[in-house]
């Protein structure tokens, strides 16, 4: 695949945490403008599939280029979202200072210039937390976090946005607003996100991949696709009401 | 207390103790907020090693315990790193095994017998001024040092993911922090020994870290905490006339308990205002 706007390429990955296969033969690869959902079951490799494509782990196998290049060198030009859980939250750190670390670049130090600053005020004005810029990160709530996570993310005007469980800290009126955020985002840049929800099907998503070891790819045809009566990889969604949902095709089908 | 300050070991242990409490403020800081407490602490222990390879085979005592601390930093950096799930073990192997091998060579150095309790609890009043002068020269090395690196040690601590993904080298930057650590642990041991080192280490920056907006001002409040408590032990293990390791440690772990309780209440004095507040609404 030399297609010209691919800028994120994933061929045939195979990696294994002790032994234990996480992923097999996982090929994927997103374009510019693309929105790449994937979800799967926990220990399913979603995550292990993130880290591949940051370059915070290597592949046992195949090859990731990202912007073509391997990951590790270009990931200061990407815009990560991590998962909340994990942060420290009685960390002394003002939200402007958490903001301008989306500024740190390899081999660069001392101080942040004027213009990071105001590039990293700016953000926060865009995304409605310019009067939190110097609160504590622990005095936010969830969701305020959140913006400030992705305000972080973004004050390097990356072209790929990942995002990793973005969801999880955020209720179901502030998902909505989320989501009319990363249509928006989406269109400046890709965005790869994983959730284990499947709200995350919203309508502003292009494509979705299934990770469970090996990775299914659905493209954005079979999601306008109307609905049919298939199952997706193993992930089952219990809920109540109407809930807008989408089923795909039966992987087994494919290849 | 102004009669003590005329006697000239007053005068440097008061200097020992502010330079001690501000590379204390400094470092303390960068592990508390790491959640390397217990790496330090292995790392002081384990210090003793070297104390013992000094005596035991005639080397200077500042070069061998040195030397010795930093190959203990560099192994414990490199295991955390490879196989975090395993460090805390291999953390306390060297920890013991570390202060084993300081006891049995002291042991077997004929003639002089370093007291053990000396370097647990050090003695700040016996500074001679050599040690005066290389502290301020680590202390001013530290503070530069960090200051350089501050940004990323920032970002490291607060995210190291992040980092990384950042192209941050997290690597260099967690040596060079338990680096820094081994050294100032070095330095300290024989004016604070390494009991106190540690209680400075971690009782200042956990008080501080509450009040304080950012990582740099968690450094220097912690500093200075740690500057009053070493004061006030001081002159109360003149006043009563104890060993002055000890009372400082009692004195900074009084303020540790103090601040945990008035959390506490306060918390406890909010809740129970809503509480109130919840009765009237509901009526």
């Amino acid at each position: 695949m030399n297609n010209d706007s691919a800028i994120i390429e994933v061929k045939d990955v195979g990696f294994s945490y002790n032994g234990h296969p996480v992923l097999k033969g996982v090929n994927l690869t997103v374009r510019e403008e693309g929105f790449v959902a994937l979800i799967g079951p926990n220990g399913g490799g979603k995550t292990t599939l993130l880290k591949l494509m940051l370059g915070l782990l290597s592949p046992a196998k195949g090859d990731i280029r990202v912007f073509g290049k391997p990951p590790r060198e270009t990931s200061y030009r990407i815009g990560y979202v991590p998962q909340e859980i994990g942060i420290n939250k009685t960390f002394p750190i003002s939200v402007t200072d958490v903001v301008l670390m989306g500024k740190l670049r390899p081999g660069r130090r001392f101080r942040y210039s004027s213009e990071d600053r105001t590039a990293a005020q700016n953000i926060l004005e865009q995304l409605g937390m310019g009067e939190f810029r110097e609160r504590r990160i622990g005095e936010l709530s969830g969701g305020q976090r959140q913006r400030v996570f992705i305000a972080r993310a973004l004050v390097n005007e990356p072209k790929i946005l990942f995002l990793d469980e973005p969801t999880a800290s955020i209720d179901s009126r502030g998902q909505s607003e989320f989501y009319e955020l990363l249509k928006k985002l989406n269109e400046n840049a890709a965005i790869v996100m994983v959730s284990h929800d499947l709200m995350v099907i919203s309508d502003y998503v292009k494509s979705v991949a299934c990770v469970n070891q090996q990775l299914y790819y659905h493209n954005s045809a079979e999601i306008t696709e109307e609905m049919t009566d298939m199952y997706c990889c193993p992930v089952e969604l219990i809920t109540h009401g109407h809930i807008p949902h989408r089923v795909l095709r039966r992987h087994t089908e494919e290849k | 207390m102004p009669e003590i300050l005329q006697f000239e070991f007053m005068q440097n242990a008061l200097c020992a103790s502010i330079l001690a409490s501000m590379i204390c403020g400094v470092i303390g800081t960068l592990v508390v907020v790491n959640r390397i407490v217990f790496i330090s602490g292995g790392i002081a222990h384990a210090a003793y090693g070297g104390i013992g390879i000094a005596f035991f085979f005639g080397l200077p005592y500042l070069a061998a315990t040195l030397g010795f601390s930093l190959l203990i930093a560099a192994i414990m950096a490199a295991v955390t790193l490879k196989a975090k799930h395993r460090a805390d073990t291999v953390i306390g192997v060297l920890w013991a095994v570390g202060m084993a091998l300081g006891v049995l060579l002291l042991d077997m150095t004929p003639g002089y017998n370093a007291d053990l309790m000396s370097y647990l609890f050090g003695s700040i009043l016996t500074v001679p001024d050599s040690d005066l002068r290389l502290m301020l020269l680590l202390t001013v090395g530290i503070i530069l040092t960090v200051g350089y690196f501050y940004n990323d040690l920032l970002a490291m601590s607060y995210d190291e993911e992040f980092a990384r993904v950042r192209g941050l080298p997290a690597g260099f930057l967690y040596f060079l922090l338990l680096g820094m650590i081994a050294v100032s642990v070095v330095m300290l041991i024989r004016v604070a020994g390494l009991i106190l080192v540690i209680a400075l280490l971690t009782i200042p920056p956990y008080i501080a870290e509450r009040y304080s907006k950012s990582l740099s001002m968690m450094m220097l409040v912690s500093g200075l905490l740690s500057t009053g408590f070493t004061l006030a032990g001081l002159w109360i293990s003149y006043a009563f006339n104890l060993t002055s390791g000890a009372t400082i440690i009692m004195v900074s772990g009084t303020g540790f308990f103090v601040s945990i309780l008035s959390d506490r209440v306060k918390a406890g004095f909010r809740s129970y205002r809503k509480d109130e507040d919840n009765d009237v609404s509901s009526l």
